[in-house]
């Protein structure tokens, strides 16, 4: 079982973020756990067939796409990264049509819940396949590199269980070689649906792989999301100047079961979650931001207030909309209209 | 490479093309990038890229780790990310790793993001027997993709066309697995007309008309399917000999037309039956010319076994030839 550090977050070392910054994390933490709680709500509802959690893993995500530039970087991530969706630029409209599969979400309808898309986002379309989509990230890492985009690298992520997969080793090895512009930031949540850390791997400790690779590596307390975004960046700043890639593991936990279909009770113990429970990196960052003094009580009533109507108003506004049209099956095969047989 | 007479085309053999095509798509794009095991340094196995590390770049021509799932994988990736990547296999028995790539990723990539992500990608390998290539240097891998939607399949046969189908490969734009039959490689040689050309994937070709019989092949075959052909016709029996050129799409047209014409299909394909190729073309046409036709439908392919052996008598024994094929066409013709 992964170590966490149970120590309260302080604003002692903020490398950087200004009281904006770091507002700007809080909501985006919010918004994650609405939305995701929104899914989960939808699907109870009997609205939507399907849903996908991540509540545990906002601090992570919400510091990480802190690290992230706007329209310059690359994001590879997977399906539970709902933060960092959001956190890059995504709309809670968006994901709410990807959770309706309304005709006008990115995919039109054709994904899971959760399989984000945006190419204007930067953000690389990815399948439920796992660890498929890390060679797609070091080949678009290895496209920045040859055409010498300097100030440019790619963010990829996945869970602790996606680095048991051939591809995944098979992608950290060729990025390791050519120094490529790539960052693999591996959100270790201890489970991998209903398979623990310790049937995954006998040394718990992905980012030690980082020196089988040749590649820097670190490990940071994923609950905090200044430690995350220090992490990410350091990271993410080596590799946009040409000193290669890395290996950096944040530590979370999977607070939810792994979809609306799971029962996350038939493997694991109430009070193992319960006891994570107490790291929950929402009430623990809002108590860092009160204590420093960069929000109020009432400010944070009020943001999540804000979150709240944000969500119901897109929740809304993507339920009106229609579902694809039956002929929307036959599109986007290949290029152009086509047939098996011509 | 040798001149021919005419200016305007040159001899060579189906490597030949490969190399020639390959060599002006990287002169004149630098988006494409070849990415495959040994393809710089050594120039591949049969010494297709040779020197092109050396005019090119090792950044341009990539020798990769031994890891077949990644070649795909990563070409996959810079092809989204606007490259005009050409993966190599280096033989079609190890294409297995990747199947997910090809399969789930590749050819679903457009599908799934509703069109925003594309993936013009070229996959090119190696495949086929005859060359004491045993379990895993000779196996025909067709079947396994071409029930893939999202895929485009091109398996030519001759040197003309492995230039104009793969000049339109790597100007498509969604993956296309370019199967290049191996014992064709330095077999084959042929006119090549000069200058960029295409030909348009899922057309196929018309190699020799005839009225009683339709042969429909793909590679290797078509070869030794024209050698059976030839050996009727100086029986005076007159056979139509079709070269699919490419698999997914495949030219019901050209086929039907035939058909319709000879009233007698033979499919002739060196991978086995069950679930062949041959499958889906006598499907076709039991579908759509059942009542054009004057006798069963015939599937002449290899056995039901997992590959040919490596000693001669158990190759020989998987391979078809010449002979087996003109007894297979006497006997439709005949009946």
């Amino acid at each position: 079982m992964a170590k966490t550090n149970t120590q309260a977050s302080t604003l002692v070392e903020r490398h950087g973020l200004t009281d904006d910054r770091l507002r700007e994390i809080f909501r985006t933490m919010l918004l994650q756990r609405q939305l995701d709680n929104r899914g989960f709500q939808l699907n109870r509802q009997g609205k939507v067939p399907f849903a996908l959690g991540s509540e545990g893993h906002e601090a992570l995500q919400a510091g990480a796409a802190m690290a992230f530039h706007r329209g310059k970087d690359i994001l590879a991530p997977y399906y539970r990264d709902l933060g960092l969706a959001v956190g890059i630029g995504l709309t809670p409209y968006e994901i709410l049509l990807s959770l309706f599969a309304r005709a006008a979400d990115h995919n039109g309808g054709r994904q899971f819940p959760n399989h984000y898309s945006s190419k204007a986002a930067g953000l690389m379309s990815f399948s439920s396949i796992l660890a498929a989509h890390i060679p797609h990230a070091v080949g678009a890492a290895y496209a920045l590199q040859y055409r010498g985009e300097a100030g440019r690298a790619v963010l990829a992520t996945c869970g602790d269980g996606t680095t048991s997969e051939g591809e995944w080793h098979e992608s950290m090895n060729f990025a390791a070689i050519h120094k490529l512009p790539f960052v693999m930031l591996v959100e270790n949540n201890e489970w991998a649906i209903s398979t623990p850390l310790s049937k995954q791997m006998a040394q718990p400790e992905i980012w030690k792989r980082a020196a089988g690779y040749g590649m820097p590596g670190r490990r940071f307390d994923g609950f905090d999301p200044i430690a995350t975004y220090a992490a990410v960046k350091e990271a993410m700043d080596r590799a946009r100047t040409g000193g290669g890639p890395s290996l950096i593991e944040g530590t979370c936990y999977r607070y939810l079961a792994h979809s609306t279909d799971d029962n996350d009770m038939t493997y694991r113990t109430r009070e193992e979650v319960l006891e994570r429970r107490k790291l929950d990196p929402v009430p623990r960052f809002e108590r860092v931001l009160v204590e420093g003094g960069v929000m109020t009580a009432a400010e944070i009533d009020a943001m999540r207030k804000d979150v709240l109507r944000e969500t119901n108003e897109a929740t809304d506004a993507a339920e009106a909309l229609p579902y694809p049209q039956p002929a929307d099956l036959y599109t986007h095969v290949y290029e152009g209209a086509w047939q098996p047989w011509q | 490479m040798a001149v021919s007479s005419s200016s305007t085309s040159t001899v060579m053999n189906n490597v030949e093309a490969v190399r020639a095509t390959l060599y002006e798509a990287m002169k004149n794009d630098d988006r494409t990038i070849i990415i495959g095991e040994d393809v710089g340094a050594r120039g591949n196995v049969f010494l297709i890229t040779k020197d092109f590390i050396g005019e090119f770049g090792a950044e341009r021509v990539i020798d990769t780790p031994i890891a077949e799932a990644s070649i795909v994988g990563i070409a996959v990736g810079m092809a989204m990310e606007g490259l005009r990547p050409i993966a190599e296999i280096q033989f079609a028995d190890f294409i297995y790793p990747a199947f997910n790539q090809i399969v789930g990723e590749a050819a679903k990539t457009r599908y799934r993001s509703n069109g925003e992500y594309t993936c013009p990608l070229v996959i090119r390998t190696p495949y086929g027997g005859g060359v004491r290539g045993a379990l895993s240097h000779s196996v025909s891998i067709e079947a396994l993709f071409y029930h893939v939607p999202g895929l485009k399949i091109v398996a030519p046969a001759f040197p003309a066309d492995v230039k104009g189908l793969l000049n339109a490969a790597i100007d498509d734009p969604d993956p296309v697995l370019f199967l290049e039959h191996k014992k064709t490689y330095r077999l084959i040689k042929g006119e090549v007309p000069d200058g960029h050309y295409t030909i348009p994937i899922g057309k196929a070709n018309v190699l020799k008309e005839g009225t009683q019989l339709t042969v429909v092949s793909y590679g290797l075959y078509v070869h030794w399917a024209l050698e059976a052909a030839a050996q009727l016709q100086a029986d005076g029996l007159s056979v139509e000999v079709i070269d699919l050129r490419s698999i997914r799409p495949m030219d019901k047209t050209a086929i039907l037309n035939s058909v319709e014409k000879t009233r007698k299909l033979l499919v002739i394909h060196e991978d086995n039956k069950f679930g062949g190729i041959g499958a889906e073309i006598s499907a076709m046409v039991a579908e759509e010319a059942l009542f054009h036709l004057d006798a069963p439908i015939r599937r002449h392919c290899a056995p039901d076994v997992p590959a040919m052996g490596y000693a001669l008598p158990l190759e020989e024994e998987y391979m078809s030839s010449p002979a087996e094929m003109a007894e297979a066409m006497r006997e439709m013709v005949a009946f």
